[in-house]
């Protein structure tokens, strides 16, 4: 069953029905082969761009289809119910181009961003390195001054989209300030001396590429440098507020997929002469699931409804990275117990989709950093 | 320059359930309904005709209030304008009364060039329109087009028949219904989602047509089905298990059953 939406217009209610036609024709057939094999599906992100789904959040006149949140988010959602690595992605890419969009000069805008949104392109963003995750201030990756340019040094770790992407929004020290000492910078893929270490080996998410990008002596001028010198780590983290928001909706949406498999496979599969669905013990525990999914939907429309307000939403943010995540991790699981033996095996998606949840807890910020986030709120 | 009408039909989604109305018509109303995909590929054919000359598209379709939504989603695709034909007395029309309507509505769009079609819709599957509507309009028909190519006002087609490939071809407006191998048709984008909301649309009811109740709707129609019952689901098959021989037992069934 798809989610029920009450969506804010016409054309985004087109706009959902868009997403699951492509979903359905070209997303679908495709996922189980490409997660098996650790294929990276390069060609579907250029037919979610050609459709306008890479770009929804951001200005017409920039290349993008100037929906809110509410709406980018539940075609996120959509998307991820179905593939979760695509989803991921999507959310990736569109906060890549966050920095631009937020830190940039006009000038700058206009030169690089419409075509970061054509659809045709991948980013990908490099905050943060081996020994600086939930710490990225600790980060050491140097961009040093020389004449026009900076020249990089140092490694990123866990770049998704790290060998894939078209342009990396890269952070890098520029002075040693601690967290104020940090820089942004919009490096093209293919500059001299940068290139993707041998993609990471991972739990789940396996059509999607994480890598260690190298920096060795990578040249940027200094036009492309993003806010003033500085300023990178607070260009970062505004970033990670609205990628936490698609992080929450992309969790939302493999619950969502888990959910549906669960209950499809209940009313099949008998035990003691009827539907298992039937009996109470386990209906209970779908109906736990269910309310699980709606929950963590509702509390990133709320966060996003913040967001398209212009309030500020950190804190709401955090909460819907929290709540969908760790919902969706054990909506999975129990996905998995519904479906028995069966669902430990690679024959049912219920397995992939758990292992998937399990990163969600840990990328944009770990889920004990949003708790730290939120009570640094509550304690203001 | 070919102006090109497409014909649209809004049908029941065939994931959800059938359902009929009281008089063992299709309910077209309270069930969710889109775009017959047979349709996408008229619509896509026509657009590429347009594209790589001039001219426009304009999609037509005779159904009830939710057709509008076919008519939205051609839009959507690329087409430029649409009429919907909109009219309680239509309900229940058999092909030839849907046929009348269809060349009236045509004759009133005017400028046209080509009324392309698809092979045949997917709910009511009787392929016929295309034919009727040629005779009714005196044009000639190119039916089941897996291939189309257009030099001056003469349009060439490839037929793809049980035992024969055909071409046949024909000039000046003409009436023209292709396959689903005629191409792969395009999704809409969302940029095509937003241009379709300021593209012209416009609703005719019969009258407009000069068309009389009575000429439509179920009293006009010929032929009237009388009830109907699902087909038994299929019963389980016979397992063959292979023991060594398995070829053997599987020849035996087929010796059986005479089709060896
Ligand atoms: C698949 C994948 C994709 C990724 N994609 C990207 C990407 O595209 N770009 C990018 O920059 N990064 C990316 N990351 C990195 C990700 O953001 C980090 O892994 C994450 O921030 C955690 O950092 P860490 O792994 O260094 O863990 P650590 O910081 O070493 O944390 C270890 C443990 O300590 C806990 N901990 C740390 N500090 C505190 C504290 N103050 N209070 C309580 N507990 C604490 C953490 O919650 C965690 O449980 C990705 C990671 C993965 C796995």
């Amino acid at each position: 069953m798809p989610a029920t939406r009450l969506m804010p217009t016409q054309e985004s209610d087109d706009l959902i029905a868009l997403t699951r036609e492509i979903v359905d024709k070209e997303l679908r057939p495709r996922v189980d082969e490409a997660e098996a094999s650790a294929t990276f599906p390069r060609e579907v992100f250029r037919t979610l761009g050609r459709a306008g789904l890479m770009s929804l959040p951001y200005p017409e006149e920039l290349g993008g289809g100037d929906q809110p949140y509410e709406v980018y988010l539940q075609v996120l959602e959509e998307i991820a119910s179905a593939w979760a690595s695509v989803g991921v992605g999507v959310s990736v890419h569109a906060l890549s181009c966050f920095g631009l969009f937020t830190a940039g000069t006009d000038e700058q805008r206009e030169q690089w961003l419409p075509e970061m949104l054509s659809g045709e392109q991948l980013g990908a963003y490099c905050l943060s390195e081996a020994h600086a995750g939930s710490d990225p201030a600790a980060m050491r990756t140097r961009a040093v001054r020389d004449g026009d340019d900076y020249v990089i040094d140092g490694a990123k770790a866990w770049t998704t989209h790290g060998g894939e992407a078209d342009f990396y929004k890269v952070m890098a020290r520029t002075s040693d300030d601690g967290g104020r000492g940090i820089s942004c910078f919009l490096v093209p893929a293919g500059s001299p001396g940068l290139t993707a270490d041998v993609p990471e080996r991972k739990m789940g998410l396996t059509g999607s590429t994480t890598a260690t990008m190298l920096f060795d002596g990578v040249r940027v001028p200094a036009g492309r440098r993003l806010g003033d010198e500085g300023q990178g780590l607070p260009i970062a983290l505004a970033g990670l507020d609205a990628g936490r928001l698609g992080i929450a909706a992309v969790a939302v949406g493999v619950a969502q997929g888990a959910l549906d498999v669960a209950v499809a496979y209940a009313k099949e599969r008998e035990a003691f002469g009827k539907p298992v669905i039937e009996h109470q013990g386990l209906a209970f525990l779908l109906a736990d699931m269910a309310a699980a999914v709606d929950s963590a939907r509702a509390t990133y429309l709320h966060a996003a409804r913040m967001r398209d307000a212009g309030r500020p939403y950190g804190r709401e943010a955090s909460v819907a990275k929290l709540v969908a995540t760790d919902n969706a991790s054990r909506v999975t699981a129990d996905a998995v117990q519904v479906l028995g033996g069966a669902g430990y095996t690679k024959d049912f998606p219920v397995e992939r989709y758990m292992r998937e949840t399990k990163v969600m807890q840990i990328f944009e910020g770990t889920n004990q950093i949003q708790r730290l986030v939120i009570s640094r709120h509550l304690a203001r | 320059m070919a102006n090109i009408v497409v014909l649209v039909k809004y049908v029941p989604d065939a994931t959800g359930d059938r359902t009929f109305t009281s008089d063992n018509t299709v309910d077209r109303v309270g069930v969710d309904g889109l775009l017959s995909e047979l349709d996408e590929y008229a619509v896509e054919e026509a657009l590429k005709v347009v594209e790589a000359g001039d001219g426009e598209v304009t999609v037509l379709t005779v159904g009830p209030e939710q057709a509008a939504d076919a008519v939205r989603k051609a839009l959507q695709i690329g087409a430029h304008k649409g009429v919907h034909v909109l009219d309680d007395a239509i309900a229940g029309s058999d092909a030839a009364a849907t046929s009348l309507v269809l060349a009236k509505a045509i004759e009133k769009i005017a400028d046209y060039d080509i009324v392309m079609t698809g092979l045949a819709s997917t709910d009511g599957a009787m392929s016929v329109v295309p034919a009727m509507l040629a005779e009714r309009l005196g044009l000639p028909q190119l039916t089941f087009a897996s291939e189309l190519t257009i030099e001056g006002d003469t349009i060439r087609i490839r037929r793809d028949g049980d035992a024969a490939t055909e071409t046949i071809e024909a000039s000046g407006k003409m009436v023209v219904s292709v396959t689903d191998q005629i191409n792969e048709p395009r999704y809409p984008s969302f940029k095509g989602i937003m241009a379709a909301k300021k593209k012209p649309v416009e609703t005719w009811s019969i009258a407009d047509l000069g068309i009389e109740a009575s000429q439509v709707g179920t009293a006009a129609a010929w032929t009237k089905v009388l009830s109907f019952e699902p087909r038994p689901p299929r019963t389980a098959g016979e397992i063959v298990t292979d023991e060594g021989d398995g070829g053997t037992k599987l020849a035996e069934y087929l010796a059986s059953k005479k089709f060896v």
